[in-house]
């Protein structure tokens, strides 16, 4: 008797923690909303450099937004393996998606420390403490993903029912989905619109 | 009750094993039971109203004349601050989700909310939030920036110490807690409705309460932001809510009131369901207008959500700024309007019994629709330059707390007081209590309006001589007194029919939803078996209506001849713990932090990898 | 034949309560600060429209409150009572009562957003007086940028002419309110907001801040005064006729000694004509001429100043001005001088 392995039965149809974590990201969006309206609405009211033009190098962050969106893909092929219960695919992929993460962070930190030896620091004027902030709490979702998803790669190890498993994988997968779209809006409108307003 | 229980196997070794205990001190503390959670939220926040309520009786004494020397003026700047934040976080908000908690699974024939560890979890946050904002009271450096907390008063430079940073981070570890209890109740109004029991058979208060959710998920973050930028602020330097670096205190005003202004509705919607099922039950006819409250419940959620800066009315947002604002604000009088008929409409023609459940309720219509009024007065933005900030808007707001919400809550806890422990309060008592509190709030309250008009600010700990404002402040706050004996009263009641109150046998109101077809108090699994609905007030489609009574067994096939019960859980009040042990370690030792990041990381582990854990339990003979 | 009788009866129940209001409005008046006693056009604007929602407000309470009211008493359970008929809704009522409420609030809605624009601006007169106001924690600051002249905490003002304010905070939220002559706006750093008023008749006017804004958030008081024109020119050349200060006798010599000493008042102070210039407390130079101390706190009285040069912070919690060692001796000396200075 697996218990649980049992579909639960929802007046939807929908898995309960399918509905909360969309529910959650309709949450999210207005946080990263607001984090993001702060931003714009403190642009070029810094009475102190540094300045974005001074330090952003937009080549740089698409590389990494470019590997954010790839793993994304990871994360769909991820989904759809464990679908197809093949063990060794969700495996590979959940993997390529965390590094792909960590990737991500490890240019956000290399950003960070160039940005701090040209003189941006949280403190120094409107820019910093809004750029940090809002990149920071960004930075701090693709953390907790890279998390949670290797927790995901360590629990494939475990026998656990595979509809279960796909249903944990799908919706770390809309998380993951989320905290990369936020980062689009945040190159779109922050490195690609930004510089120079 | 014979029942036999079984225990559930649990999968696998976990970090922590499920707690065993069903009864006692630890029972407590581990339980998921939606039920339970609920019985302590109702208590602590009674705690916390009484905390509020001895805050504001200070402030009372004080402003009884003008040379009153109760308090010195910091301390009252402290106490006014407590004073709302506490009663609106910490009293009513959770007073509401006692409610949710206990009630909607029942109503909407669950045998537990959605994520019930989540709704264990979301109480601690509660209880620990509570206590850490309450933590300056101990360390002299109570929190003294309004409850509202603008920036730049809450900059370092103003409020130096950790006063402010209680407040700001309190607040932070309930917003996290008010937020998941809100994913909680969506998904459990969504998704575990009895079979038959389509969104618009629901019980309005489902309704209310799927609202109210909706609007904590997108208002709570908001000021989330507000708060987290405010803490960089103070700990760590930043510049938003700084002048010197060119900062826009405003900033803060906007991300508060998109919060604050939705937040008033958090408040009072709840408090319109509970009204919207004592009314009915009490005169014995169904809500009027069902379909049409309904609608009028969701416009008011929207509609909350394009008035915000009715609050800011005099920061000089300029006449077209204001016009809109004020035109949004006065459009939701109209399905405000349409819930005080439709409520009124319920009664016409009904047999009216006069519980005090239902004088609760009727108080409730009656000075919710003063404190509407005197909103609508508040709207039209040039009129509102002489009312903002003066304690014409304090009596506004409290004749809908107090008048609409407290009244609300008080009507449910009379009416489902035999639900929860299979008495009744005593209503002679109960009658004394209704009467003591509806002079004494009006008492207090309405020479505020007087006063406000009469040009007395708010927030002032004294007040000139010269002004004339003595008398009505004396009014009030004789009438403050009466309120607390109301109140007094009301813990007498409580206490005096827990013990020896008249057993309430099965549906003693005749009432008309489904949690009435249970037992008082319900069994930990709710329904034996889960009923298949109908009719909106199906109990009372079957009592009356000759509706069938059908029943299915709930959930997958394995449950056909057993109900599993989840499991205990340590998980929820750690976790909790450790975010809060996060809070303190910002505010004095980065260590600390650390350290409790990395156990509520590892916390978040235990829980997910705990397993299922539980018992199988077999009613037997107690299915209808 | 009894149900109009009823009727009737109801609608005289409007009489005594409209003279009830009446009266109160009358008794509500009489206080220094009230709304109700408005004296320059913007608050009669402000009142006229309050007592039109007022009146609306009421209207509706009394009308729904007496439905309310007929109905729980008219359907109040009797023994024996079948069980009422189960009415789902009306959908001709509800369209009914969605529609009234929309009337009404349109009546309101119509004069708030005239109001709106009507007070944003002031009347397009050229003989105006500019007055730049700052906000300090806890007191107010007024320089008066075409006449060069800089008071604290008493705004004087002509009567009948059109005073045009620009607000200005120096370090938190404060907010302007002299609720006879306007309502209020908000003082905020790093903002410039403007507001406007006419004192149509001569008088003192009460006003306070409205914003908390900290410890003696509740003794941030001030005064306006509106004085007919040639009063207010006279003191406006008063104020303007800076010559160096001469002491008019010892005591008020040691005073300003004291006063310009260093470490002490003239760091913060400003007084014209003397080597005081700090502009970090009240400007002094007209001390003499002001009714209160310490922001409408205190009459201004020897005493009182005695009291306040004593100790700032049992006077005022909080206060800014820090409490310096000073003699009786010194106290009665800067006494003396203080009042020297018209
Ligand atoms: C439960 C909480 C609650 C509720 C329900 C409301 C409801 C309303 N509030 Fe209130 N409000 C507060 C809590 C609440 N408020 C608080 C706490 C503050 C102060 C915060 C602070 O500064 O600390 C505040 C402040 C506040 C202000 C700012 C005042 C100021 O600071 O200057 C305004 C301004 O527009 C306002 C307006 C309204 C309006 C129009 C409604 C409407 O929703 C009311 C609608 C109801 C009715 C109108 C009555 C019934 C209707 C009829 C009988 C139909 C016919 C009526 C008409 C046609 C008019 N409120
Ligand atoms: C739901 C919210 C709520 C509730 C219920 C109340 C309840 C009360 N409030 Fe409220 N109040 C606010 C929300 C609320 N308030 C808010 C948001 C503010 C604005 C704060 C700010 O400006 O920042 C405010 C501000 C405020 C002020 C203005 C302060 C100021 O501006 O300077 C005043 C002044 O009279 C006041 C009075 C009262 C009183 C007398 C009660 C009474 O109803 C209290 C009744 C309860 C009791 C009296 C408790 C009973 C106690 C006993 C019976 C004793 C038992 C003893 C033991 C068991 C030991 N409140
Ligand atoms: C550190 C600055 C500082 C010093 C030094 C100082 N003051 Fe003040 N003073 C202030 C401030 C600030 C206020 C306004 C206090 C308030 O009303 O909140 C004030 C107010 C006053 C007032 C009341 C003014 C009014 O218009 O109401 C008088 C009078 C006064 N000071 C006199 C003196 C004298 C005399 C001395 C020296 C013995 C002195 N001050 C030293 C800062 C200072
Ligand atoms: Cu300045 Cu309140
Ligand atoms: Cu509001």
């Amino acid at each position: 008797m697996n218990h649980s392995g049992h579909v639960e039965y929802t007046a939807t149809g929908m898995p309960n923690r399918k509905l909360a974590i969309w529910l959650f990201l309709a949450s999210e969006c207005m946080f990263f909303g607001a984090l993001i309206a702060t931003y714009l609405i403190y642009q070029g009211q810094s009475l102190v450099g540094p300045y974005p033009e001074d330090l952003f190098d937009i080549p740089l962050t698409t590389v990494s937004t470019f590997i954010l969106l790839m793993s994304s893909l990871a994360m769909v092929l991820a989904v759809a393996a464990a679908q197809k219960e093949d063990l060794k695919q969700t495996r590979l992929w959940l993997a390529v998606t965390a590094l792909m993460g960590l990737t991500f962070l490890g240019f956000q930190a290399y950003e960070y420390n160039h940005f701090i030896h040209a003189g941006l620091t949280l403190s120094v004027n409107l820019f910093g403490s809004t750029f940090y902030v809002m990149t920071g709490f960004h930075g701090a979702h693709v953390a907790i993903g890279v998390i949670w998803l290797s927790s995901l790669f360590a629990h494939t190890f475990r026998p656990v029912d595979p509809k279960r498993r796909a249903l944990d994988i799908e919706i770390a997968g809309l998380y993951w989905h989320f905290v990369d779209i936020v980062w689009i809006v945040i190159f779109t409108v922050v490195y690609l619109l930004g510089v120079g307003g | 009750m014979a029942t036999v229980q079984e225990s559930f196997p649990t999968q696998r070794a976990a970090i922590l094993p499920r707690p065993k205990s069903t009864t006692g001190f630890w029972s407590w503390v581990t339980t998921v039971d939606h039920k339970r959670i609920g019985i302590m939220y109702a208590v602590t926040a009674i705690f916390f109203f009484l905390v509020g309520g001895i805050e504001a009786l200070i402030i009372r004494l004080q402003l009884f004349s003008p040379d009153m020397n109760v308090v010195s003026a910091d301390v009252f700047n402290q106490l006014f601050t407590m004073h709302g934040t506490t009663m609106v976080f910490l009293a009513v908000m959770p007073l509401s989700a006692a409610f949710f908690n206990y009630l909607l699974p029942l109503m909407l024939g669950a045998r537990d909310v959605a994520f019930p560890r989540l709704n264990a979890f979301s109480y601690w946050l509660f209880l620990f939030g509570g206590i850490f904002i309450n933590t300056g009271w101990f360390v002299n450096a109570a929190p003294a920036v309004g409850w509202f907390g603008y920036a730049n008063l809450t900059s370092p430079a103003y409020t130096p110490g950790l006063a402010t940073d209680f407040w700001n981070i309190g607040l932070q570890i309930l917003g996290i807690g008010t937020l998941v209890s809100a994913f909680n109740f969506i998904v459990t109004i969504i998704n575990m409705r009895a079979p038959g029991m389509t969104l618009m058979k629901m019980p309005v208060f489902a309704w209310t309460t799927l609202v109210t959710s909706f609007l904590i998920i997108f208002a709570f973050p908001s000021v989330t932001v507000g708060m987290i930028l405010l803490t960089f602020d103070r700990l760590f330097n930043a510049n938003f809510f700084e002048v010197a670096a060119n900062a826009d205190v405003v900033l803060w005003q906007h991300l508060f009131w998109i919060f604050g202004h939705p937040e008033v509705y958090i408040l009072i919607l709840p408090a319109m369901g509970i009204v919207s099922e004592v009314l009915p039950t009490f005169a014995r006819k169904p809500l009027f207008g069902y379909s049409v409250m309904v609608f009028s419940t969701i416009l008011i959620g929207f509609l909350g959500f394009a008035v915000w800066s009715h609050h800011m009315f005099t920061v000089g947002m300029g006449p077209v700024v204001n016009s809109i604002f004020s035109l949004a604000t006065m459009a939701i009088a109209i399905p405000t309007g349409v819930k005080i008929f439709n409520w009124i409409s319920t009664l016409w023609g009904g047999s009216i019994r006069f519980k005090a459940p239902l004088l609760f309720a009727l108080g409730f219509v009656w000075m919710f629709m003063i404190g509407g009024l005197s909103g609508v007065m508040h709207s039209s933005a040039p009129s509102n330059a002489q009312q903002q900030d003066t304690y014409f808007v304090v009596a506004h707001f409290h004749y809908v707390l107090i008048g609409g919400a407290i009244f609300a809550l008080f009507a449910g806890l009379y009416y489902w007081f035999p639900k929860v422990t299979g008495r009744l309060m005593n209503e002679k008592i109960g009658v004394v209590n209704f009467v003591l509190m509806f002079i004494g709030f009006n008492v207090t309250f309405f020479p505020m309006h007087f006063l406000g008009l009469m040009g007395m600010p708010r927030r002032i700990y004294t007040y000139d001589p010269a002004l004339g404002l003595q008398f009505w402040n004396q009014v009030s706050t004789i009438g403050s007194f009466i309120l607390a004996a109301g109140v007094a009263v009301y813990l007498y009641n409580l206490a005096v029919s827990l013990k020896k109150g008249e057993l309430a046998g099965e549906d003693p109101w005749d009432a008309r939803t489904l949690e009435w077809m249970l037992p008082n108090p319900p069994p930990v699994y709710n329904f034996a078996r889960i009923p298949v609905v109908s009719a909106r007030d199906e109990f009372w489609a079957r009592k009356y209506e000759g509706a069938p009574a059908k029943e299915v067994a709930a959930g997958s096939e394995d449950e056909e001849d057993g109900i599993h019960l989840p499991g205990n859980s340590y998980f929820p009040i750690i976790m909790a713990g450790m975010i809060t042990l996060f809070g303190y370690g910002l505010l004095y030792s980065g260590a600390l932090a650390v350290a409790a990041i990395i156990l509520t990381i590892l916390s978040a582990m235990g829980w997910a990898f705990e397993g299922v854990g539980g018992t199988i339990i077999y009613p037997k003979g107690d299915a209808e | 034949m009894v149900r109009s009788g009823n009727k009737l009866k109801r609608i005289f129940s409007i009489v005594p309560l409209a003279s009830a209001v009446a009266w109160a409005q009358g008794a509500f008046a009489q206080a220094p600060q009230s709304v109700f006693a408005p004296a320059g056009p913007v608050a009669q604007t402000q009142l006229n429209l309050l007592s039109l929602t007022l009146w609306i407000a009421i209207g509706i309470f009394v009308v729904v409150g007496s439905i309310l009211l007929y109905t729980v008493i008219r359907f109040r359970a009797r023994p024996g009572d079948p069980i009422p008929k189960q009415i789902q809704g009306n959908t001709t009522l509800e369209v009914i009562w969605t529609v009234i409420p929309i009337i009404i609030l349109i009546v309101i809605a119509v004069p708030t957003v005239r109001d709106a624009f009507g007070l944003a601006s002031p009347p397009p007169v050229d003989d105006v007086l500019n007055v730049r106001v700052i906000g300090y924690q806890w007191w107010w600051a007024f320089e008066y940028p075409d006449l060069g002249i800089v008071t604290a905490n008493e705004l004087r003002v002509p009567v009948g002419k059109v005073v045009n304010l620009t607000l200005e905070s120096n370090d938190v939220i404060h907010s302007f309110w002299v609720p006879r002559l306007a309502g209020k706006m908000d003082v905020i750093p790093n903002r410039v907001n403007t507001m406007w008023f006419v004192a149509e008749e001569a008088g003192i006017y009460y006003g306070q801040c409205a914003e908390f804004c900290g410890t003696s958030h509740a003794n941030m008081r001030f005064r306006v005064i509106a004085q007919p024109e040639n009063e207010f020119h006279a003191w406006v050349e008063g104020r303007r006729a800076v010559e160096a200060f001469s002491p008019a006798n010892d005591l008020v010599a040691r005073g300003q000694a004291i006063f310009e000493s260093t470490g002490t008042c003239f760091a913060c102070h400003n007084v014209d004509g003397t080597a005081a210039n700090g502009q970090v407390g009240p400007d002094l130079t007209d001390f003499a001429s002001r009714t209160t101390i310490a922001a409408g706190l205190l009459a201004n009285t020897p005493e009182n100043l005695a009291r306040w040069l004593r100790d700032p912070q049992a006077v005022k919690p909080g206060a800014l001005m820090p409490r310096l060692p000073l003699s009786d001796d010194d106290i009665q000396a800067l006494t003396a001088f203080l009042y020297s200075l018209e």
